[in-house]
């Protein structure tokens, strides 16, 4: 769709702080042509800070911007190229959808594009609301338009600061899905920040896990979630189990049974870091473990069992559920797929 | 229990009703007296809409309505390129000054016109030096003396939108400042504009003490001057004034609303 998509982003030891706060710590990225990368992390840990210098509206205190190869860290905002979609609705108010898409083509001296403006509503399928003034409109379509009117300029990168973190649940899910769509049709190389680890895991190629200013990991989803490097990336990515267990050499001895670890540790007790779904569950008069709550999350059900004195939460086919109620004995097992270890706090 | 309800509702009733009247009598009266003295000699409205006639008549007065008009027109121009800029950078860009220039704008209304002029007197003996001594000149003290009304109006509207993330928006699709200001947070602030504008018209046409001791002609000191010799005349521009600044806050409040209702 764009001949303009395909563009290479690097960002290279940024270093940004807001009084005594380490918003960026010598930040280094590197996003391929046409890859979607989407920055995770708690609030605070520097991920819009990122978008916004690159994108112009932030100023680094050092450290280089640089796009297709060009070093753009001293462009203002306004001549980088960059198409936004921000977190609250920037429609402009006074101005149809229509109106809106073609704004950016209009200062670009591109009106006569024909069409243009329609084609991209229908990209985002809200082709019959072009007459409709932001306040007659949804929030997801307000932001499926902010999406039009970023990608309409046909921009060298497109930037998405939490667009759905306003939105309820259904729609977020629905607008993640066709985000990831489009910008497979259109082949842009995208940014997208969110704390929303489900919504980072859905539509990255890869996934960047931020932590104070720095990058902690930047892997696919499937990495990220399966080989965490560090605690905080287990912790933060997904749930997890927090067990006592014994090192030794490249294992972890956690409930009985030898896992794998992701980084070598010295020998000795430790935290492991189990996900519930690498946990079995069955009922057995014999077993040590008692469940003690269940509680239905639809396909799957979260059950929290006590063996040894330690919590264990699970998640188990909801199919289980009448198996497990409350007081149930029973024998748990864990899957020995590479686990971390949780940092002792001194 | 009802009947106590029922009564008490009708003591409420009562009250505002009271208060109405005596607030209307207060008002009105006067009004009413204007009328009734200004339309004792029958000549004189019909000579008021008259403006070739009027003009010959009472050159002074004429005099003095053209020039207030022109100050009005003026201020409410220099005003707004002055305050919206100014508003607008300082929410986007100044956050932290907001409280200052709040401050420094507020602070014509706290000192009375009679300091404000004893301070203005120096400075505009150098107006005077540079530009001379025309009424126009007045042009400046009074968009000091608007600026507590129309910024806040003007903040108000600023207020009422999302200015950081707009200005945002627009930037990352190529528009300069100019454009932002112009094409994005101007469209959306147009009724606070009209209101800062229409007060300070209001204002304008209204300002006495500093024309009069600056040695100005204006509409309030041509009237003063015309009350010396013809008080029906002076009293029946008076009115026309009032009805004037009365029409302003109507378009004001109008203005408001039809921005409110398309919202």
């Amino acid at each position: 769709m764009s001949d303009r998509s395909g563009v290479a982003v690097h960002l290279e030891g940024l270093r940004r702080t807001f009084g005594s706060v380490h918003a960026l710590d010598n930040l280094d990225l590197q996003i391929g042509a046409g890859e979607l990368i989407a920055l995770l992390g708690p609030s605070g840990c520097g991920k819009t800070t990122a978008l916004r210098v690159l994108a112009g509206l932030e100023d680094a205190d050092a450290g280089r911007v640089l796009v297709g190869g060009k070093d753009v860290t001293g462009l203002p905002a306004n001549r980088r190229d960059m198409g936004m979609v921000f977190q609250a609705y920037s429609l402009f108010p006074h101005l149809t959808a229509e109106q809106n898409v073609e704004f950016g083509l209009r200062l670009r001296g591109r009106r006569r594009v024909p069409g243009r403006a329609a084609a991209m509503l229908e990209l985002v399928g809200l082709s019959a609301f072009g007459a409709r003034y932001p306040h007659q409109m949804s929030g997801g379509q307000q932001q499926r338009v902010a999406l039009a009117r970023a990608l309409a300029i046909e921009p060298a990168v497109l930037l998405l600061d939490e667009p759905l973190s306003a939105l309820d649940a259904k729609v977020r899910v629905q607008l993640r899905e066709e985000i990831k769509r489009i910008q497979t049709e259109v082949g842009t190389t995208t940014l997208f920040v969110t704390h929303d680890q489900e919504e980072a895991l859905a539509v990255a190629d890869r996934v960047g896990v931020m932590r104070a200013g720095r990058l902690e990991q930047l892997a696919t989803p499937a990495e990220v979630y399966q080989q965490p490097v560090s605690a905080f990336v287990a912790d933060f990515v997904g749930l997890s189990n927090r067990l006592p267990g014994i090192v030794s050499g490249p294992v972890v001895s956690v409930l009985g049974t030898e896992l794998p670890l992701v980084t070598t540790a010295a020998a000795g007790s430790a935290t492991a870091l189990v996900r519930p779904e690498a946990i079995g569950i069955t009922p057995d008069p014999d077993g040590e473990g008692r469940v003690l709550t269940s509680s239905f999350l639809g396909p799957t059900s979260r059950v929290t069992v006590t063996v040894r004195e330690t919590l264990v939460i699970a998640q188990v086919a909801s199919g289980l559920l009448p198996s497990l109620t409350p007081g149930t004995a029973v024998r748990v097992t864990l899957q020995p797929v590479p686990v971390a270890l949780d940092v002792p706090v001194n | 229990m009802a009947g106590v309800i029922a009564g008490r509702r009708r003591k409420q009733r009562v009250f505002r009703w009271a208060v109405l009247v005596v607030l209307g009598v207060f008002f009105l009266l006067p009004l009413a007296a204007m009328v009734e003295f200004s339309t004792r000699d029958s000549a004189t409205w019909p000579l008021l809409v008259n403006w070739p006639k009027l003009s010959d008549t009472y050159p002074d007065l004429a005099e003095g309505i053209v020039a207030s008009l022109e100050q009005a027109g003026l201020t409410a121009v220099l005003m707004l390129a002055l305050l919206v800029p100014t508003a607008i950078w300082v929410r986007l860009r100044l956050p932290w000054l907001r409280r200052i220039v709040e401050f420094l704008c507020l602070l014509p209304l706290t000192i009375p016109a009679i300091v404000l002029v004893v301070g203005l007197a120096p400075v505009y003996a150098w107006v005077n030096y540079f530009l001379g001594g025309s009424s126009l000149t007045l042009v400046f003290a009074y968009t000091i003396l608007v600026l507590p009304y129309a910024y806040r109006a003007i903040d108000a509207g600023l207020s009422a939108i999302d200015v950081k993330t707009l200005a945002e928006a627009a930037r990352s699709l190529g528009a300069s400042w100019t454009t932002v200001i112009v094409r994005v947070v101007l469209p959306n602030i147009r009724s606070a504009v009209l209101s800062a504008a229409f007060l300070t018209v209001a204002l304008v046409l209204g300002e006495f003490t500093i024309a009069s001791l600056l040695n100005r002609t204006n509409l309030q000191v041509s009237i003063a001057l015309l009350g010396k010799s013809s008080a029906t005349m002076s009293v029946a521009v008076s009115l026309a004034a009032l009805l004037l600044a009365f029409l302003l806050l109507m378009l004001l409040s109008l203005a408001g609303r039809s921005t409110k209702e398309s919202k």
